[in-house]
């Protein structure tokens, strides 16, 4: 059984803040952008420290990207803040052409990603970015999966050169891992062994996938758990490694299933090791307005979702 | 460099543009002559940079095209100016070329540091660029070009709204004002009705001159645009030129935009403007 207690519960854009925060004291060259998303995006103890390295550019997100852009050729080393909906698809040609075809050392930080959004629906609510991002090359996508775990990302992206795309999220969630980890971007982490199905995740539903693998194992299934919480470019190796033993897959994520980690893990799987896969995703469908837990449910993301994949993969 | 001279890379380059678009029968000489004496000005008298190329550009003005269908008349300026072999201008829009139809910095040309092409981008580039160099205490100077065209596009305004309010004084940038765009005059595709007036509202401080392809004037506003930096606002110069410029057969239309002249046509061209001291590559 994988261990669910936890202390507290946080969002994962707090832990962006704070690990941007941590980078404004130790890197000079760090420089925050936001489009008038402060608060959501918990840049102001940053901005508070540094006011000489924010940049407010109001509602103007593509005019945000191409400044981006540009700040990286004076050797800086901008941190893009607004929600996931208007750090790609509303700006998607200025960061095809402006940062990823011109190497841009641009971080693209994006919250609010996903359903769990919340009430505010669909128009916010974006579930094809990973896809959007993925595609772009050149392009790195990270979707960390609680609080510890962005921050950990957001420090180690300021030493990664190249354009990155880091995906949170706006609901508190559990933190369960380690405040020391070591982040290493393109690297799986094991969360759990088992031997009769793989179960890929990323972002928040790594935590009901945490979930789903004690339900299973109460049923006498064995299910290994992987922490995919860089989608691009992919750990091919762990991934491999885990469905040559076990022969099934689930992929996890807050996302369409259309152009994202299931994907990606189909993409490997036909190259290198076909194997059965199902995907628990969003069905090319667009969001509504709820609670995170109430759309999770309806939408078909949550633990109880990921138990029955399995199980219908072990039929 | 005397006028003389100068004026010779004039005439080279609009045989450059020529030759370079007659070759692959594709690319864009209107605005790319009618921004000659442009080009030709910023790197022959009023830019100050390295032809050892360093991306960082700090210590040195930089430029950005936001209008990058005109690559003819920018490689050309960049190889006469020493940022690349000359030679090279033959590979423009072929297999394999750091030449590519839009500039980008992807294949590692010298003098390039944004890729260009999709319209509208390139003042904010520069903007962020402009922005780098208040934070690293450089002051030299980011010039921009745009096409009239390109100022139909919405993230312009949204740069020229940032760059007055936040004052990003250490900015110049010129409008290709030729009037002219793909489908036809700018007035009837869509009117930009008073620019200056448009651009004074946006609070840039804005300088226009009439003979944009005088040389001697375009280096007279552009040394007035450097005079008006540093004083809290950006500077804008609307550039009236003319597409095709130096091609009677071009001059006076649209049509020239981005159509390669044929062998005769390219030989008419050329006679109009004899090879130079400079030679042709």
């Amino acid at each position: 059984m994988i261990d669910v207690t936890y202390n507290e519960k946080k969002d994962t854009r707090s832990g962006f803040g704070d690990g941007l925060t941590e980078l404004g004291r130790t890197n000079p060259n760090v420089v925050a952008l936001c489009a008038d998303l402060i608060g959501s995006l918990k840049m102001d103890d940053f901005i508070k420290e540094n006011p000489e390295r924010f940049v407010q550019v109001g509602i103007a997100e593509a005019n945000m990207m191409g400044i981006a852009a540009g700040l990286t050729i004076g050797g800086k080393i901008p941190f893009t803040g607004t929600f996931a909906n208007f750090s790609t698809g509303r700006v998607y040609d200025q960061i095809r052409q402006s940062i990823a075809y011109s190497d841009k050392n641009v971080k693209i930080c994006a919250s609010h990603a996903g359903l769990t959004l919340g009430e505010d629906g669909a128009t916010h609510q974006i579930l094809e970015d990973i896809g959007l991002m993925k595609m772009l090359p050149g392009m790195t996508v990270i979707n960390p999966c609680d609080y510890n775990q962005t921050k950990a990302a957001t420090i180690a992206i300021a030493e990664h050169h190249g354009p990155v795309y880091l995906r949170f999220g706006r609901p508190a969630v559990p933190v369960f891992t380690s405040p020391e980890q070591d982040f290493e971007i393109g690297k799986g982490v094991m969360i759990h062994e088992g031997i009769d199905v793989t179960i890929v995740a990323t972002g928040h539903l790594v935590w009901e996938a945490m979930l789903a693998v004690n339900e299973l194992e109460k049923e006498g299934i064995s299910a290994e758990l992987i922490n995919i919480h860089t989608i691009k470019p992919l750990d091919e190796e762990i991934i491999l490694n885990s469905v040559r033993k076990t022969g099934k897959v689930v992929t996890c994520e807050e996302h369409n299933k259309f152009g994202g980690l299931g994907e990606s893990v189909a993409r490997l799987l036909t190259e290198k090791y076909p194997v059965k896969q199902a995907f628990v995703a969003t069905n090319d469908t667009f969001g509504e307005s709820g609670t995170p837990a109430e759309l999770m449910k309806k939408y078909g993301l949550d633990s109880t979702d990921i138990v029955n994949k399995v199980k219908g993969l072990m039929m | 460099m005397t006028l003389t001279q100068l004026e010779d890379h004039v005439q080279q380059t609009r045989r450059d543009i020529l030759r370079m678009v007659h070759a692959v029968n594709s690319g864009h000489p209107g605005g790319s002559l009618g921004c000659t004496e442009f080009f030709t000005a910023l790197y022959g008298e009023i830019m100050d940079y390295s032809t050892d190329f360093k991306m960082d550009g700090i210590g040195e003005d930089l430029f950005f095209l936001s209008n990058g269908h005109i690559s003819p008349v920018f490689y050309s300026t960049l190889a006469r100016f020493g940022f690349f072999p000359v030679e090279e201008l033959k590979t423009f829009r072929k297999i394999d070329s750091r030449l590519q139809g839009h500039p980008t910095t992807h294949e590692g040309l010298p003098g390039i540091r944004i890729a260009s092409g999709s319209l509208g981008q390139g003042l904010s580039v520069a903007i962020g660029a402009a922005l780098a160099k208040k934070l690293n205490n450089d002051d030299k100077l980011v010039y921009t070009l745009h096409g009239d065209g390109e100022l139909q596009e919405g993230q312009i305004w949204e740069a020229l709204m940032f760059a007055s309010a936040k004052g990003v004084d250490n900015l110049i940038s010129t409008i290709d004002y030729n009037g002219r765009q793909i489908d036809g005059d700018t007035k009837d595709v869509l009117d930009l009705g008073n620019l200056r007036a448009k651009l004074e509202a946006f609070d840039w401080l804005v300088l226009e001159e009439k003979e944009g392809n005088n040389l001697e004037k375009v280096i007279a506003i552009l040394q007035k645009a450097k005079s008006e930096t540093g004083k809290g606002k950006p500077v804008a110069i609307i550039l009236h030129t003319e597409m095709g410029n130096g091609i009677d057969y071009m001059m006076g239309s649209h049509s020239w935009h981005g159509k390669a002249p044929n062998d005769e046509l390219l030989e008419k061209g050329l006679l109009q403007n004899p090879e130079t001291d400079l030679k042709d590559y």
